[in-house]
Formats: structure tokens, sequence, C-alpha cells
């Protein structure tokens, strides 16, 4: 597979197609990871795969926030609320007029009569929410480090108050119900294979490589004819639209919306999960994800209880524990290994890629 | 009106005291400390489990206590990370603050639990002909001195000096013979006495504690000490009671269909702030990055 066995008479040309080949490596191999969790997962009953899913859904989520986060290394606690607004956007769009007439009485007239289908709404869900990082990240896409981090963990609790109180066409505190639930294992896990594919034909560009040259080094990046500003714009927008997709598989998937749902705890989850993978690469978004996803499904099992078949011991955890165990994990991982597991690199047939 | 005033200082002397908590670790050591949430909740829960016994001694172990776990997580979680970006430490102390926040949820369960440290002050006196509510005179009349004292332990003593001399330049101070661990553990210790300072006051407010009880306050700390200038104390404590004036004011004088979304106009307050003066109102000394 190296290229040690190729002819001396090779062309440059062949030389150039093998590299350009080997660049899709990592995109093939974590395409077939997911594509086989799916289709290993899709055996077993619907228990199972409906907390599959709900991994893939954060798969996507972990991806966008990668796309923002991993690539320009500016600190990003807002895309949960981009979750937020593709989420509501997209239940607004789909639920049955019936339906929205018994929660929601004071819509518009038109989008109350309204009922678009599942793809229309899920788009739409995901454009409303760049649009909207369009708008607010045209200012603070010039801050990075603590401002940053400041900045964007605001517009999360603006989105949280906004939405929580805007009773008249998100419900407020109450929860939105009845939307069509129809997120399965397949398009969930499809959707999570278009967010990766997104993402890493987008970490290929142009626009991405400076983008990540001003992660390096802001200042020598920008002497270099980097627009630093438009490069993480860009960067930004892509990755609120698939956040705003993994909202509405969310909202989707569980038929019902609260505000709750979209604040600090989910936020907390998903940079977990990146900054455990390594929040630096692809590759560590994706492992992030499934080894956080497994980990707190074992934990979640263990506080159940669950019986080792070969032994005669019925395990039992106290409840609640799983959560501690959880954030413990991220700490540890930022103390020991602050580039996380797979230390920002890419997986390639070789083994990990700097 | 004076009683809105009081109001006003009583919340806005909270929210400096938190944020000086906060300003005092940020300027020796450049972390943004979240994990501050449960500086100021682990208290108030000390005082819950405490509810039964003498009140001076309930203050007092909760103080003890705060100062403990604000030293425990300085050795086991910053130290490690000291000099490392602040980003990256910003997301460690989230997971900090996360991580005790469900061992609190585990120990206790997620429900409010009903705390009243300072039942004494429950009445009310007449001052300048208005009623004003004890408790919030004397969170005020706390707040006033506690900002008095810190001062001047900045100024006058050894270790305010050497607190000093490290947020102006680490490493320069440490050179001229500042011990690093020293200077920071004293940090920890005044902002683990201020908070559980506010959780004693913010307690007797609210009456109750629950997992969330610090964050809600620290938060709204946060984005005071960002406006006064990360890094500057007196742009911190002058960051909070701007916070918590603005916050009352709009309160009472928004109209009744905007009031839900009075934090949501703090936030946006805070985000124009750092467009403008990325640095803060007032920018501290020595923070502006080199090249």
């Amino acid at each position: 597979m190296t290229r040690q066995d190729t002819s001396a008479n090779e062309t440059t040309w062949q030389l150039m197609s093998w590299e350009r080949l080997e660049r899709l490596v990592p995109l093939l191999i974590l395409v077939a990871v997911v594509a086989g969790i799916m289709l290993l997962a899709s055996q077993f009953g619907i228990v199972q795969q409906r907390r599959v899913t709900l991994g893939f859904i954060s798969l996507i989520s972990v991806v966008g926030l990668y796309v923002f986060m991993g690539n320009s290394g500016v600190l990003n606690f807002s895309s949960v609320g981009f979750m937020a607004i593709g989420a509501y956007v997209s239940a607004l769009l789909t639920m049955r007029p019936q339906v929205k007439a018994t929660f929601l009485r004071d819509l518009p007239d038109w989008l109350a009569a309204a009922q678009f289908d599942p793809i229309t709404g899920a788009l739409a869900g995901g454009a409303a929410a760049a649009l909207v990082a369009l708008v607010v990240g045209l200012p603070i896409m010039r801050l990075s480090g603590i401002g940053a981090g400041i900045a964007t963990l605001s517009i999360l609790i603006i989105f949280y108050i906004v939405l929580g109180n805007w009773t008249g066409v998100t419900g407020g505190q109450r929860s939105l119900m009845g939307l069509p639930t129809y997120v399965t294992i397949w398009n969930a896990g499809l959707a999570a294979i278009g967010a990766i594919v997104l993402a890493f034909v987008y970490q290929e560009s142009r626009s991405c490589l400076a983008l990540r040259a001003s992660r390096e080094d802001e200042v020598a990046a920008r002497s270099a004819g980097v627009r630093v500003v438009r490069e993480r714009l860009t960067a930004f927008v892509l990755g609120a639209f698939i956040c705003g997709i993994a909202g509405v598989f969310y909202g989707h998937f569980l038929g019902t919306l609260r505000v709750e749902n979209f604040y600090l705890d989910p936020t907390f989850l998903y940079i977990t999960m990146l900054v455990v993978g390594g929040m630096r690469s692809l590759t560590g978004a994706v492992v992030g994800v499934i080894v956080i996803s497994t980990l707190a499904e074992l934990l979640r099992l263990l506080e159940i209880g669950g019986r080792l078949p070969a032994l005669d011991v019925t395990l039992k955890a106290p409840a609640g524990l799983g959560d501690v165990v959880l954030a413990a994990l991220m700490l540890g991982i930022i103390l020991f290994r602050p580039q996380g597991i797979t230390g920002g690199r890419e997986i390639t047939l070789r083994g990990m890629r700097g | 009106m004076i009683a809105v005033l009081v109001d006003a200082f009583s919340v806005g002397g909270l929210y400096a005291l938190t944020a000086l908590g906060i300003g005092l670790i940020f300027s020796v050591m450049r972390l943004a400390n979240f994990a501050h949430a449960e500086f100021v909740t682990v208290p108030a829960y000390a005082l819950f489990v405490l509810s039964g016994h003498p009140v001076i001694m309930a203050i007092a172990s909760s103080v003890l206590i705060a100062v403990m776990l604000a030293l425990a997580t300085e050795r086991i979680a910053f130290r490690p990370l000291r000099g490392i970006d602040p980003a990256t430490m910003l997301i460690a102390s989230f997971a900090v603050s996360m991580f005790l926040q469900r061992l609190l949820v585990f120990a206790f369960d997620s429900r409010i639990k009903p705390v009243d440290p300072l039942a004494v002050l429950a009445g009310s006196v007449r001052l300048f002909g208005a009623q004003i509510n004890l408790l919030k005179l004397t969170t005020m009349v706390t707040c006033l001195v506690l900002l008095v004292a810190l001062t001047v332990f900045l100024k006058y003593t050894r270790f305010g000096l050497e607190m000093r001399a490290a947020a102006e330049d680490f490493t320069m101070s440490r050179l001229l013979g500042v011990r690093a661990n020293r200077v920071i553990a004293t940090a920890f210790v005044l902002s683990a006495l201020l908070a559980a300072v506010v959780a004693v006051l913010f307690s007797a407010q609210t009456g109750f504690v629950h997992p969330r009880f610090g964050l809600q306050i620290v938060i709204i700390a946060f984005v005071a000490t960002v406006i006064g200038g990360l890094g500057n104390l007196v742009g911190a404590a002058v960051g909070g009671f701007l916070v918590g004036v603005v916050s009352t004011l709009l309160q009472s004088f928004l109209p009744p269909d905007l009031r839900p979304f009075r934090e949501a106009f703090l936030f946006f307050i805070v985000i124009l702030v750092l467009l403008f003066r990325p640095q803060g109102l007032f920018p501290a000394r020595g923070l502006k990055e080199r090249i």
C-alpha cells in the first residue's frame, strides 16, 4: 500500500493522483466506521437503535462544533444555540396545523396554516441557523481567546432567554409537543455521514487551510495575507448549518422540544466529546463522540444494574454516578492529554498522520 | 426610590464580590475560573447541612469548606495547567465546575433545599422615609466593608503587594522573589472567602439552594469582570456594581412585556462592550498580548 512498490518510470501525474487519493483516506475510514456502526446497530432491537441514533445526532452536532472550533482554535460555546434554532424552525414548519393551533395560538396565519415536508423543514432549519450565525458572527469573529469564549457564551444565553420567553412562537417554558418523529437510525446515520463529508471537504479547502494557519499563529497568518475574520466567519456559518441540522434531527427524534435541552448541559457534553477526542482533527471529533457515547451508555447500564453473564455478580451503581465519572474523565483528559485522544491527528492507513 | 437604590446596590454588591473573586484569580494566573460557581454553591450547601446548628458555627464552617475546596481545586486541577493557553484553562475550569455540580446532584439530588442562615435580619427599618429591608441593607454594608478591607489588604500588606506584582507581570515578579505557589494560593483563598460571603448573603436572600445556585450569579459576574476589564480588580468591582444596578433598573423600568428578556439585554451589552472595548472599560495594564 505504500509508495515503495511503485516503479521508477511512474509519471508525476500518477504520483499526484495517488497522493490526492491518499488525502481521502481519513474520510473513507471515518465514513466506513459510521456506516459500520449503523449496519451493526440495525441488527439490534429498537431500544439499542434509539441509543445509537442519539449518538449519531451528537456526532452531527460535534462535527458542526469542530468545523469552527477545531479549525479556527477559537472557543465556541454557542453551537447548541444554533441547534435550538434549527430545531424550532423545523418544528414550526413541519408540525400539523391542528397541533400548532393547540399549543401556539399567536402564530402568524401563514405559518399556522403551513405544513412542509420534513426535508424542506430540515434544510430551512439548517439555513436559519446559518443565517443567524452570519449575522451574529460578523461582529464577534474579531475576538479570540477568552473574549470569544465569553461572547459566544453570551450568545448561547441570549438564545436561551429569547427562546424560553418568546411564548407565542416557541411555547416558552412549556414543552412544545407533537413534532413528527421521522428520525430513524438510517436517516440519522446518513446525515452524520453527510456532516463528516461536508466537514472534510471544507477542511481540505483553501479557505480552511488559511483558517488553520491563523489558528497556529494569528499574527503571522494575517501578515501573510490571510483574512482571518472572513475565513472564521465561513467556518462559523458552515458549523452553524451543521449544528442546525443536528438540532432538527434532535427535535424530530424526541418529538418534544424544551429550551432546557439546548443550554449548558448539552454544551458541556459536546465540548467534552470534542476535547476528549482531540479538537484539532475530524478524526478526533468522531472518536470523541464514539468514546464518550459508549462510556455514557455503559455507565447508564451500570446505573440500571446488570448481571455479568459469566460471573454470578450483580453490578449496580447509584444513580447520578455516570455524570460524575464523565465530568471527571473530561478533567483527566485535559490534565494529562490536552490534545485529546488523537492528539489532533487524522487517521490513515499507516496509523495517525500529523 | 431609595428602596430601589438599596435594591440595586445590594444586588450590585453581590455581583461585585463575585466578580472580584473571579478577577483575583484571573489577574494572577490568567484563569477565567468558571468553577467559582461551585465555590459559591458548596458553602451554601454546607449552610443547608448545618442548618440546625448555631448560625455562627454554620457560617464559619461553610467559609472553611469554601477555602479548602478552592485550595484543593487549585492543587489538583489548575496547578498542572499553569502557563497553558487561557482558552484551555477556561475549558478545564468548565470541567471542574461540571464535575463539582454533578457531585452535588449525586450527593443531594437536584431538588431545591431550604436555607435561612440569617433569619435574624428578616425585618425592615425606616430610613430616610422609606421601608428598607434589613437583609438588603446588611448585604450592602457587608459588600462595602469587604471592598474596603480587600483594598487595604492589597495596598498595605506584603501579600497584597506580591499579588499586585504578580498581576502586573508574573514572570518578572517571580524573578524578584515572589513565590508563585504562595501568591496563587493566596488568590484562591481570598477568592473562596469572597465566594463564601456571597453564598451566605445570597442564600439568605433567595431562601434556598440547588446545584445551579452559584452558576446563575457567576455567569452574571463573569459579564461584570469582562465589562470592567479582565485582570483589573477595580474594574471588576465597578463592573459588578454596574451590572447589578443596570439589571435592577431594567427590572424596574422596562415595560412588562420585555421584562423576561432583561438578561438578554444584559448579555447583548456584554457583546457590545467586547466589540468596542475588547479589553473592557478599564483595561488592565500588562494584559496586552505581546507578539
